[in-house]
């Protein structure tokens, strides 16, 4: 069971009080494209590494927030509100303790 | 029968505790302190199992958990039988019952073994090959009727227990800073280095009594004192401590994310008499700051033709079995070994009184300080010899030596062997820790740490006593330390008396590469060495497809004893070099797992909360039957005399469409979305206007995801400008309220709302009929309940029988209705006074089946069942409910997709069967021709369908392609026996100008 920092609560918590919510930062402002609309809401990258995505605190301070998670060790490298600016992940990943 | 084989003296069972037990239904006497395994070998008895494919007769291979042959059924009592324990790890209590497996009619005389001659069928692949019969069998045929039962028979482990569980199983958390996993010497150091400060520690073993290889180490001492004296002072000094918990009889069997491990405690099957308030298990979930892995090393067999039959084990095993549990592995034991810890074996042995008839030794050379002391002491050493095979039936009789042609049969009556250590690298691979291939120890070690662990002792390749027990404090200290807790630095421990040992092979023993019939590599699953050969030569180049095609370390045991062997044998056969070929992946739990520990107390009345509504007793009371919908109870129907549910459900119907119904719509989701902004919240939330609801009236809303599907539904009632009560589906409650957050946190953070869930809040009595107003009036205050004052989808405050209320009046059935939402303690009170009142009008209380089928006789859709998530409001009839003028909300910009808008979308349309009588099956599948041919496709499916007591015929509603452009055709619905042809329709079949839902 990971456990993931909440922001808001400032603490780790257990996995059990969180739920995934997809993927954070899709870009909605893509015009009037279908196509480009279908993909933003079918289309996701599966990336082996870091990966950007949104959590909720819903056992807890009910809370959404985002988190970077490593797809490859489940490690969480970074948690963060929403409206804060996604961290680099290749630095994320690249400083992200033994 | 009591221990003929066993020692007079030594040991660490109670020889004045004796204690009785039956395998197989006979008798036996066995001492405190004693395994099953022990206590049936100091008996003389090897022969416990049959293999799995072959029925080959087996015995005990090792001494502890990588065991894969003695595997029993325990029984204790009804309902307490395990079958598949590991007899070398279970511990002996008075009265234990014991059978063995895979076998009829007995362990002696077993019929499967004449299926020695079904062993072509079991060749590697055998899944792949054998099975494809000749095709004018017809698909699949040999498989079902020939192959499959004919393995079923013969392969297999025990039976699984008929009756429930009636054992408990608890579940604990751990937070630690150091867990030490291994009890033995290098476990043992470190949790003494690691809890000499104040760090928190946690050591857990496997075993009933903690030591390890100390347990039976009678020739070294340890900074003066004996194993056994330093290992009872270690233990000791632990125990002493406050800050130390010792877990005995605990199997660390999962290494999972942020060093979180999982910990099996058995409790009770190690008491003759258990307390019966004890859970059987518990189960320990342990977050630990920093991990010490001290798991130690499994001996390796050595791989030669018929090294299976029972009597033959591993070295260091039968020198368990003799200097911890006194019980003697035979009278006559030859060795065959690679590796000079066989030596330790056969001098204890000797000592003890048995003959070593000889050490049978592969290497050319052995004269390690080992091999020297075993010539000292007379025994019979010859080296470069290859291990030609045994002999024996039910018992190994000779051990055939051989030196170029000629073999030697050395008579025996036990076997030791050893083939060198496998470290047990399982936990530390589990942490997604990478091991690496040590050429000159020929062992996977662990390599760098992923998590926040350290390995330490025979797990890591330290094998010698002294070393173990420094690398194991020092690897505590680290621990503890980096755990933020300094320690005491830790003594250096000086060992005496300890010979190092070294040696070592890997795969095939034959030593010619021919395909010996038996040479076994994998003794649970009966792989053998030309099976291996043969994958490889079928083309296999991983060790993964290796493992898969022959089952090579696919057992319960996962391969503890085999997988390096195999390994060997693999990268033989492909002339690579080892690590090449790769290793399996160590899969958790390192040794199987009751399901009862992973369900502890979610079982029964547990496994799932229920919920309740504040009307529930009245209804149980009442008869009614329930269904689950999510997690509540509802009532289905309320059968009288002699009713089923038709019956019960059509009364139900006609009578709230003549007089009035009651209906407990409590499970209803609510949700109370204040704040200044609240209006315009709802506006982008749902389809339909409602910032410009007026207050007191309600509007039906419609949800949508971000994709434009339909995900919810419900009425929305405003109460006061900043006030709104909005209801869900039963099932869709929590759904909603996460999805309305997530657009209020994240997206529509410039607006002022406060969300909160008001399920509970509000308990609700609908009241449908023509004379649901005559019903409810007398104890309504505070509302007008006229037409005109109070119209259909308007909602006031007031209050019922002198108790606040929310009166609606909506309906779900298409007659005049009301639906109160009071308190859930007042609910009770109120229902029954309007169960009392509703007499005169010839009330019913209705179910849920009553409440489908009404709205089904309306058309209205529910969501989930007219919906599957591919739904749009106007597939579903429903674009009446959006906003044509609202400049947006969510899935808006979805609806004008391309696909969104096809013409040949499935929309919903009401069906009636040429024939009323009868009722179609819901989710049965749409075609448009009687008889399709092949590669037409279903057009649509059936949602709903019901009898309508209303109409006095069947009725139904079905997604079709182009649905309403086929209202008045004939289409026909897919069933076994034949299509049953029905008309497009409207979806409204009763009242459709809806004169009643206003009157």
């Amino acid at each position: 069971m990971l456990l993931i920092p909440c922001p808001y609560c400032a603490m780790e918590r257990p996995e059990i009080e969180f739920r995934h919510a997809g993927h954070a930062h899709v870009a909605r402002d893509v015009g009037g494209d279908d196509q480009a609309w279908a993909e933003v809401l079918y289309l996701r990258d599966n990336p082996k590494g870091a990966v950007a995505e949104r959590w909720r605190h819903v056992s807890g301070c009910g809370r959404y927030f985002n988190c970077v998670r490593d797809t490859v060790s489940d490690r969480i490298l970074a948690t963060y509100k929403v409206g804060e600016p996604m961290p680099g992940l290749a630095a994320l990943m690249a400083q992200a303790p033994k | 029968m009591s221990g003929a084989m066993r020692t007079s003296g030594g040991g660490r069972i109670d020889r004045a505790r004796p204690l009785r037990f039956s395998f197989d239904g006979r008798s036996f006497q066995g001492f405190e302190g004693d395994t099953l395994a022990s206590a049936l070998i100091a008996a003389g008895v090897h022969l416990v199992g049959r293999s799995f494919k072959y029925h080959r007769p087996r015995g005990f291979l090792s001494a502890g958990a990588e065991e894969p042959n003695a595997l029993v059924t325990i029984a204790r009592g009804p309902g307490r039988i395990t079958p598949n324990l590991r007899a070398t790890q279970v511990k002996l209590v008075d009265g234990l019952v014991a059978t063995s497996q895979n076998r009829w009619p007995s362990l002696k005389i077993d019929v499967g073994a004449a299926s020695g001659l079904m062993a072509p069928m079991f060749a590697s692949g055998f899944y792949y090959k054998t099975f494809m019969g000749p095709s004018w069998f017809g698909p699949n045929v040999p498989w079902k009727k020939v192959y499959e039962p004919a393995i079923r028979r013969a392969a297999g482990l025990g039976d699984p227990p008929v009756d429930a569980d009636p054992d408990a199983y608890a579940q604990y958390f751990e937070h630690c800073d150091v867990l030490v996993v291994g009890a033995g010497p290098a476990g043992l150091s470190a949790a003494l280095a690691a809890s000499s400060g104040e760090a928190r520690v946690v050591l857990c073993d496997e075993q009933a009594e903690m030591g390890g290889s100390l347990l039976a180490e009678t020739g070294a001492s340890i900074d003066g004192l004996s194993a056994a004296q330093w290992l009872s002072r270690a233990l000791a000094t632990l125990g002493g401590r406050s800050n130390v918990r010792l877990m005995p009889r605990t199997q660390a069997f999962g290494y999972y994310a942020q060093n979180f491990l999982g910990l099996n405690q058995c409790v009770t099957d190690f008491d003759a008499s258990p307390d019966p308030d004890t859970p059987r298990e518990r189960l320990w979930q342990v977050r630990a700051k920093e991990v010490v892995l001290a798991g130690g090393a499994i001996e390796r067999p050595l791989v030669f033709p018929d090294n299976d039959r029972p009597g033959i084990m591993l070295a260091d095993a039968g020198r368990t079995f003799l200097n911890r549990y006194g019980a003697k592995i035979g009278r006559m034991i030859a060795v065959a070994t690679a590796h000079d810890d066989a030596y330790r074996a056969a001098i204890d042995l000797k000592a003890a009184g048995a003959d070593i008839a000889v050490i049978a030794d592969l290497r050319a050379v052995a004269d390690g300080p080992l091999p020297q002391a075993a010539r000292a002491a007379g025994i019979k050493v010859r080296v470069g010899v290859r291990i030609a095979g045994t002999r024996g039936t039910l018992r190994v009789s000779a051990l055939g030596l051989a030196r170029g042609p000629d073999v030697e049969w050395v008579s025996c009556d036990a076997v030791l062997m050893s083939g060198g250590w496998t470290p047990s690298v399982h936990l530390y691979s589990q942490s997604r820790g990478k091991v690496f291939y040590d050429e000159a120890l020929g062992m996977f070690l662990p390599g760098a740490s992923v998590q926040r662990e350290r390995s330490a002792g025979a797990c890591k390749g330290t094998f010698a006593l002294g070393e173990a027990l420094n690398e194991g404090a020092l690897a505590g200290a680290e621990a503890a330390q980096s755990s933020g807790f300094p320690v005491v630095p830790p003594a250096s421990a000086l060992v005496t008396g300890a010979l190092d040992a070294s040696g070592g092979t890997l795969g095939d023993s034959s030593g010619d590469g021919a395909d010996h019939a038996r040479a076994f590599v994998d003794f649970q699953n009966d792989v053998c060495a030309k099976d291996v050969r043969l994958a490889v030569q079928e083309g296999m180049r991983s060790i993964e497809h290796v493992k898969r095609y022959t089952t090579t370390g696919m057992a319960t045991d996962q391969g503890k004893t085999s997988n390096m062997n195999a390994l060997a044998i693999a990268a033989n056969a492909l002339q690579a070099p080892l690590p090449q070929v790769g290793l399996t992946t160590f899969r958790l739990p390192y040794t199987p797992v009751t399901f009862g520990a992973f369900a502890g107390a979610a079982r029964g009345a547990l496994f799932d909360p229920v919920r309740r509504t504040a009307i529930h007793d009245w209804a149980a009371q009442s008869g009614a039957a329930f269904e689950d919908v999510g997690l509540w109870k509802r009532a289905r129907y309320f059968p009288g005399d002699g009713e089923d549910m038709h019956a019960a459900t059509k009364r139900e119907c006609l009578a709230t469409r003549l007089g009035v119904g009651l209906f407990d719509a409590s499970t209803l989701g609510k949700i109370e979305v204040v704040g200044p902004d609240a209006g315009a919240f709802l506006d982008r939330l749902y389809t339909n206007p409602l910032a410009k609801l007026e207050i007191g009236r309600c509007r039906y809303g419609l949800m949508l995801n971000e994709a434009g599907f339909i995900m919810d539904d419900g009425v929305i009632a405003r109460i006061a400008p900043d006030r709104f009560h909005v209801t869900t589906t039963t099932g869709g409650a929590a759904r909603v309220l996460h999805h309305m957050e997530d657009y209020l946190q994240t997206e529509f953070t410039d607006l002022k709302v406060w969300l909160t869930s008001t399920s509970e809040q509000w308990a609700v009595i609908a009241a449908q009929g023509p004379r649901a107003r005559d019903l409810i009036s007398p104890f309504v205050e505070g509302v007008d309940l006229s037409n005109a004052a109070l119209p259909h989808m308007s909602v006031r405050e007031g209050r019922i029988c002198g108790v606040p209320m929310r009166l609606m009046r909506v309906s779900f059935t298409g007659e005049l209705g009301y639906e109160i939402n009071i308190a859930p303690r007042h609910a009770r009170a109120l229902w029954e006074v309007l169960w009392e009142a509703g007499h005169a009008h010839h009330a019913v209380a209705y179910g849920t089946e009553a409440m489908h089928v009404m709205r089904a006789e309306k058309g209205y859709i529910i969501v989930g069942q007219e919906t599957d998530g591919t739904v749009t409001p106007d597939d579903a009839g429903l674009a009446w409910a959006i906003g044509k003028s609202k400049p947006d909300f969510v899935g808006k910009r979805s609806l004008i997709r391309p696909d969104m808008v096809a013409s040949n979308r499935k929309q919903l349309v009401g069906l009636a069967t040429l024939d009323p009588r009868t009722a179609l099956e819901e989710g049965a599948q749409i075609v448009a021709s009687p008889a399709p041919q092949k590669g037409d496709h279903a057009i649509g499916h059936v949602t709903s369908s019901y009898e309508s007591p209303a109409l006095g015929r069947s009725i139904a509603m079905a997604l079709i392609e182009g649905g309403r452009a086929r209202i008045g055709q004939l289409v026909h619905i897919a069933t076994a026996a034949g299509a049953i042809p029905a008309t497009v329709r409207d979806t409204t079949f009763f009242d459709k100008p809806g004169a009643r839902l206003h009157g």
